[in-house]
């Protein structure tokens, strides 16, 4: 059931993304000051968008485990996070070479981006830190507070353009600023390719949290044979 | 400008899906390793094989 979901959602959103792929090349024009290379925009802040959402889902889900204690929580918030990470890094690489035309740099240390990056370090801790404890509770439990720490950067990361004067560019979008600073057309394409994205990333997380399963069931058979 | 600018947004959306889908390729090899070693240990709860060396998870062999 689970593993056709994923299917049918990778499939929605191939379409989509064909579809976001023809409007982005054939029917928006080139930006007057940035020209061609505005287009990275598409899928640099989508890929940040779902990152973030990631990490607050996984923030749920590690305070469900903490509080009830279940360990198909822990599975989803580790499977929620890996993704989310992926997305994080497709944002940082894109926004660097978007940065290398319109800045002329590849990275400067501003508060957005210095956070961004923190952001995956921390995340990679986390990733790094489930595969170095072997006791399922203990595992758990330290990567759950270490997700609700991670947490507190990525409200740094989102807010960080409104608190801080950055080199990043301020908000754009219509639903941080109230409309007027995006075309209408740049904008649909924009939220229909975070549709795109966040599908890709449900069907992934969908992969992952069945991989989560199996090797659950492959410990609790170990200690089966052990035991005997 | 308009050539370089056009080169650089095509190494983004590059990148982008390379990231992607390197990240899918892992977690197929991870998947089929992961159905390998369920395969294994099953096998060993039901007695076929039971050498030490079948108690230890892949990564601490």
């Amino acid at each position: 059931m689970r593993e056709r979901l994923s299917i049918v959602l990778a499939a929605i959103a191939a379409l989509l993304l064909a579809n976001n792929l023809h409007a982005m090349f054939l029917t928006l024009p080139d930006e007057a000051m940035q020209g061609a290379i505005y287009r990275i925009l598409f899928f640099h802040a989508p890929a940040a968008m779902v990152g973030m959402i990631g990490y607050f889902v996984a923030l749920t889900l590690s305070i469900m485990y903490l509080s009830f204690g279940d360990f198909k929580y822990d599975s989803l918030a580790a499977s929620v996070i890996e993704v989310s990470l992926v997305f994080s890094l497709v944002n940082i690489v894109t926004g660097s070479i978007w940065a290398r035309i319109i800045w002329g740099i590849w990275w400067t240390w501003d508060y957005r981006l210095t956070s961004a990056l923190v952001c995956v370090l921390i995340f990679s801790g986390y990733i790094m830190l489930r595969r170095a404890i072997d006791e399922p509770t203990q595992r758990a439990r330290l990567s759950s507070a270490l997700c609700i720490f991670g947490c507190v950067d990525v409200v740094i990361v989102w807010k960080s353009i409104e608190w801080f004067r950055n080199q990043h560019p301020g908000p754009v979008l219509d639903f941080r600023t109230g409309g007027g600073r995006m075309d209408p057309a740049m904008s649909h394409v924009f939220y229909m390719n975070f549709l795109a994205l966040l599908l890709v990333a449900t069907a992934l997380v969908l992969i992952r949290t069945r991989q989560e399963s199996t090797a659950r069931e492959i410990d609790s058979l170990r200690r089966v044979a052990h035991a005997a | 400008m308009d050539a370089r600018n056009f080169t650089y947004m095509f190494y983004g959306f590059t990148a982008a899906w390379l990231i992607v889908m390197l990240y899918v390729i892992s977690l197929a090899r991870r998947g089929a390793r992961l159905k390998k070693e369920l395969e294994d240990v099953k096998h060993l709860v039901k007695g076929e094989r039971s050498t030490p060396e079948d108690l230890l998870p892949n990564r601490m062999r």
